[in-house]
C-alpha cells in the first residue's frame, strides 16, 4: 500500500502538471475590459490539485497518512484476477458494441458473467441474457424513443421499427 | 383568506378523473425513470411534450408535476438499492442510504426518504402557499456574487464537517471542478481542454458520466473486492410491522425533516440553486447539529431524511422563480415554462391574478402527487428488497449493464460510455487509498454554477475581490463559509497540540 500510495501521488501530480499546460491554450489573466480568461479558472484550480498531491507527498514521506504507514499489499493476487476479469470482460463488451451494437454485446457479457464467473445455471443465465437486451429495447427503443447503438446489425432492426414506431 | 379559497379550487380542479389518473401515471412514470441510472425527470419530460397538445394545458402541466416528484422519489431508490445516485439531486442520499442497506436496513431506509421526501414536499407546499410573493422579492436581490456565496458555503459544508485527510479531500473537489470546465467556455465560447482533441469532449463531461461511473462501475468494483466472492449483497426483510416501526421511529428525525425542508425550500427558491446544493447542505447542516456527528456515512437515519425532505422542498420552491420571474431553474422547470408560453401564459407577478386556475391547480396537484408517491413508494418496497436479494454475480453484471446504457442514453455518444469505465477504474484505485470520491461527484454538479457566477461577480466589480464581502447577503454567506473552512485548520492545530503534550 505504501508504494501504491506514492505511485499515485506522483501520477496524479503529473496529471495536475499536464492539466496546468492544457488549460493554459486559453487566457489564464486578466482580459481587460472582459474578465478573467477562459483559462484561469482550471489552471488556478489545477495548481492547487499539484500542490495537493505535494502534500500528499510530503504526508507519505512522514508518514502520517493511513495508506502510507500500511504494510497490507494493494492488490492481493486474488483481487488482482478478479478485478482483471470483471474490468477486462466490461471492457471487452464496450468494445463488442462498436461493432455488433448493444443487443450482441450485452448477451455475450451476460453469459460470460452469469455463467463462467458466477457458476449459476444454464437456465439463469439464458433468462437473462435474453429478457435484459428485450427489456432494454422496449424501455429505451420504443418508450422513451431513445436510440442504443447497433454496430453491423442495424439492418436487422429495420422491420421492428416499422412495426413499433 | 383568499388563498386558501383558491386553494381548495385547485383541489377540485386535481380531484377531476382526468388530472387525478395523470397525477397516478405520472407519480409511476416518474418514480421509475428516477430509479434507473443514467435517466431523470428530464427524460419523463420528453414524454410529457406531445401531452400538452392532446389535453387541456393545466392537466399536461399536472402530469409534468407528477413526473418531476416521483422522479425525485425514484433518484433516492437508485440511491439506497444501488448505491447510485439516479439524479445529481440523490448524491446526498448515497451517503448514509447505502450503508443502510448494506446493513439490512433498506427497507428503513426507503421508508425515511419516502416520508422525508413527503414532509418536504408538503411543508414546502404550504411554505409555496403563504409566501410566494414576497419571497419573491427575496429571489431578486441574488445576484451573481450571492450566487458564488452559496456554491462556496456548498463545498465548505462538505469540507469542514469531513473526516478524511483534507489535502485527498481538495484534491477530489478541484479535479471535480477542473472536469466541469472541460467543453466550450460559456463566457467566451472558446473550447476548453479538449482531451486528445477528441470530439466527445466539446459537450463537456456529463454529472451522470462521471456519478455513473464512480457510484456505478466504481462501486461494484470495489463490493467485487470487498466481498472476496462471497454471494449474497445485503440481507433484507420486509413486513408491515416492519414498515409500520420505522415509521414509528421516524418520529425522532421530525426536526431534521422540518429543517431540511425548510433549507431545501429557501436554497430552492433562488434561481440558479436547486435541490442539488439543498440537499447537499441539508445533510452537512444535519450532522453539524447532530448529537453524534461520526454515526453520518455509516447509516444514520437523518443523513437520509434531511437531504431528502431538502430536495423534494427545493423543486416546489424551484417553480416559484419560474412562475413569478420567468428563470426555470432547471432543465425540467424549463420546459415547464415552454408548456406556460405555448398557452398563452406569462410568467410573471401577474400569473397568480390573471390565471388563478392554473397556479393553484398545479400547486394543489403537487399536493396530490405527493401524496400518491408516498403511498405508492411505500406499497412498492417489497419490491425493491426482493431486486436487493438477489445473488450478487446476478445482480452485479445487470448493475453493468445499466451502467452502460445509462451512460450512453445522455448523450448517445460511446465515448462518454469509456470516459465512464475510466472514472469508474481510477476511482475505485483511489478510493483504496482513502480518496473521498463524493466531493468530486459534488464539483462536477457546482462547477457550472460557480464559475458562471464568480466570472459574472469579478467583471461587474472590475476585478475586486471584495465584492463577496461587501454585498450584505454575499458578505455573511460568505462568513459562514470560512468558519466552516476554519473548522479542519482548528481540527490539525488542536491534533498538533495534543501530540506535542
Amino acid at each position: 500500500m505504501r508504494i501504491a500510495e506514492l505511485v499515485m501521488a506522483l501520477v496524479l501530480a503529473v496529471f495536475s502538471i499536464y492539466l496546468m499546460w492544457k488549460s493554459a491554450e486559453l487566457p489564464i489573466g486578466w482580459l481587460p475590459g472582459e474578465g478573467p480568461g477562459g483559462g484561469a479558472f482550471p489552471f488556478w484550480l489545477s495548481l492547487g490539485m499539484l500542490v495537493c498531491c505535494v502534500a500528499i507527498i510530503v504526508r507519505w514521506i512522514t508518514k502520517a497518512s493511513a495508506p502510507s504507514r500500511s504494510t497490507e499489499p494493494y492488490m492481493t493476487p486474488e483481487t488482482v484476477k478478479r478485478f482483471a476479469l470483471v474490468a477486462g470482460s466490461l471492457t471487452a463488451m464496450i468494445a463488442l458494441i462498436h461493432v455488433i451494437g448493444v443487443y450482441g454485446a450485452v448477451p455475450l457479457f451476460l453469459v460470460f458473467y452469469v455463467r463462467f464467473l458466477g457458476r449459476h445455471s444454464w437456465s439463469a443465465t439464458f433468462a437473462l441474457a435474453v429478457s435484459t437486451p428485450v427489456a432494454a429495447f422496449f424501455f429505451f427503443e420504443i418508450a422513451l424513443k431513445k436510440t442504443l447503438p447497433k454496430g453491423f446489425t442495424e439492418p436487422l432492426f429495420y422491420p421492428l421499427y416499422d412495426i413499433f414506431l | 383568506m383568499e388563498v386558501f379559497a383558491l386553494l381548495v379550487d385547485g383541489f377540485v380542479i386535481t380531484f377531476g378523473p382526468l388530472n387525478l389518473s395523470l397525477v397516478i401515471a405520472g407519480v409511476v412514470v416518474g418514480l421509475f425513470i428516477g430509479a434507473m441510472p443514467g435517466l431523470g425527470s428530464v427524460n419523463g419530460v420528453a414524454i410529457l411534450l406531445p401531452m400538452t397538445f392532446l389535453v387541456p394545458p393545466t392537466s399536461a402541466i399536472i402530469f409534468l408535476a407528477a413526473i418531476y416528484y416521483g422522479a425525485m422519489y425514484g433518484g433516492a431508490i437508485s440511491s439506497i438499492m444501488l448505491g447510485i445516485p439516479g439524479a445529481s439531486t440523490a448524491v446526498a442520499t448515497t451517503f448514509d442510504g447505502r450503508p443502510l442497506a448494506l446493513k439490512g436496513m433498506a427497507d428503513k431506509a426507503l421508508v425515511a426518504a419516502a416520508t422525508a421526501s413527503f414532509v418536504g414536499g408538503t411543508l414546502s407546499i404550504v411554505l409555496f402557499t403563504l409566501f410566494a410573493l414576497p419571497l419573491a422579492e427575496v429571489a431578486l436581490a441574488f445576484g451573481p456574487p450571492e450566487t458564488f456565496a452559496l456554491m462556496v458555503l456548498a463545498f465548505a459544508t462538505f469540507i469542514g464537517l469531513t473526516g478524511d485527510d483534507i489535502w485527498k479531500t481538495l484534491f477530489s473537489i478541484f479535479i471535480g471542478l477542473v472536469f466541469s470546465t472541460v467543453g466550450l467556455d460559456i463566457i467566451s465560447g472558446q473550447p476548453r481542454l479538449i482531451f486528445g482533441d477528441l470530439t466527445g469532449f466539446y459537450h463537456g463531461i456529463n454529472f451522470l458520466v462521471l456519478a455513473i461511473g464512480i457510484y456505478g462501475i466504481g462501486e461494484m468494483l470495489w463490493t467485487i473486492e470487498v466481498a472476496q466472492g462471497d454471494v449474497l449483497m445485503s440481507k433484507a426483510t420486509v413486513t408491515f410491522r416492519r414498515v409500520f416501526d420505522s415509521l414509528k421511529e421516524l418520529r425522532s428525525s421530525a426536526k431534521t425533516m422540518v429543517m431540511g425542508s425548510f433549507l431545501g425550500y429557501f436554497v430552492g427558491i433562488l434561481p440558479a440553486a436547486g435541490a442539488t446544493p439543498g440537499s447537499l447542505m441539508a445533510y452537512g447542516v444535519a450532522k453539524a447539529v447532530s448529537k453524534d456527528p461520526e454515526t453520518y456515512g455509516q447509516g444514520n437515519v437523518d443523513g437520509v431524511v434531511a437531504p431528502e425532505a431538502a430536495n423534494n422542498a427545493a423543486s416546489t420552491g424551484s417553480m416559484l422563480p419560474m412562475l413569478t420571474l420567468g428563470i426555470p431553474g432547471s432543465p425540467t422547470t424549463a420546459v415547464l415554462l415552454g408548456g406556460m408560453v405555448i398557452w398563452g401564459l406569462e410568467p410573471g407577478p401577474l400569473v397568480f391574478v390573471d390565471h388563478p386556475d392554473f397556479v393553484w391547480g398545479l400547486i394543489a396537484s403537487l399536493y396530490v402527487a405527493n401524496l400518491f408517491a408516498l403511498l405508492i413508494n411505500i406499497g412498492f418496497i417489497p419490491a425493491f428488497i426482493w431486486v436487493l436479494k438477489l445473488p450478487f454475480t446476478i445482480l452485479a453484471p445487470i448493475i453493468f449493464v445499466l451502467c452502460v446504457i445509462g451512460g450512453y442514453v445522455p448523450t448517445q455518444d460511446l465515448h462518454d460510455v469509456w470516459l465512464m469505465l475510466i472514472f469508474g477504474v481510477v476511482g475505485y484505485l483511489m478510493r483504496k487509498l482513502d480518496y473521498p470520491l463524493a466531493p468530486a461527484v459534488l464539483a462536477i454538479v457546482l462547477g457550472p454554477l460557480a464559475e458562471p457566477a464568480l466570472r459574472q461577480s469579478l467583471i461587474g466589480s472590475q476585478g475586486d475581490m471584495m465584492i463577496f464581502f461587501e454585498r450584505p447577503i454575499s458578505g455573511t454567506i460568505m462568513a459562514v463559509a470560512i468558519i466552516l473552512f476554519a473548522l479542519p485548520l482548528l481540527k490539525i492545530v488542536n491534533d498538533l497540540r495534543k501530540r506535542a503534550r
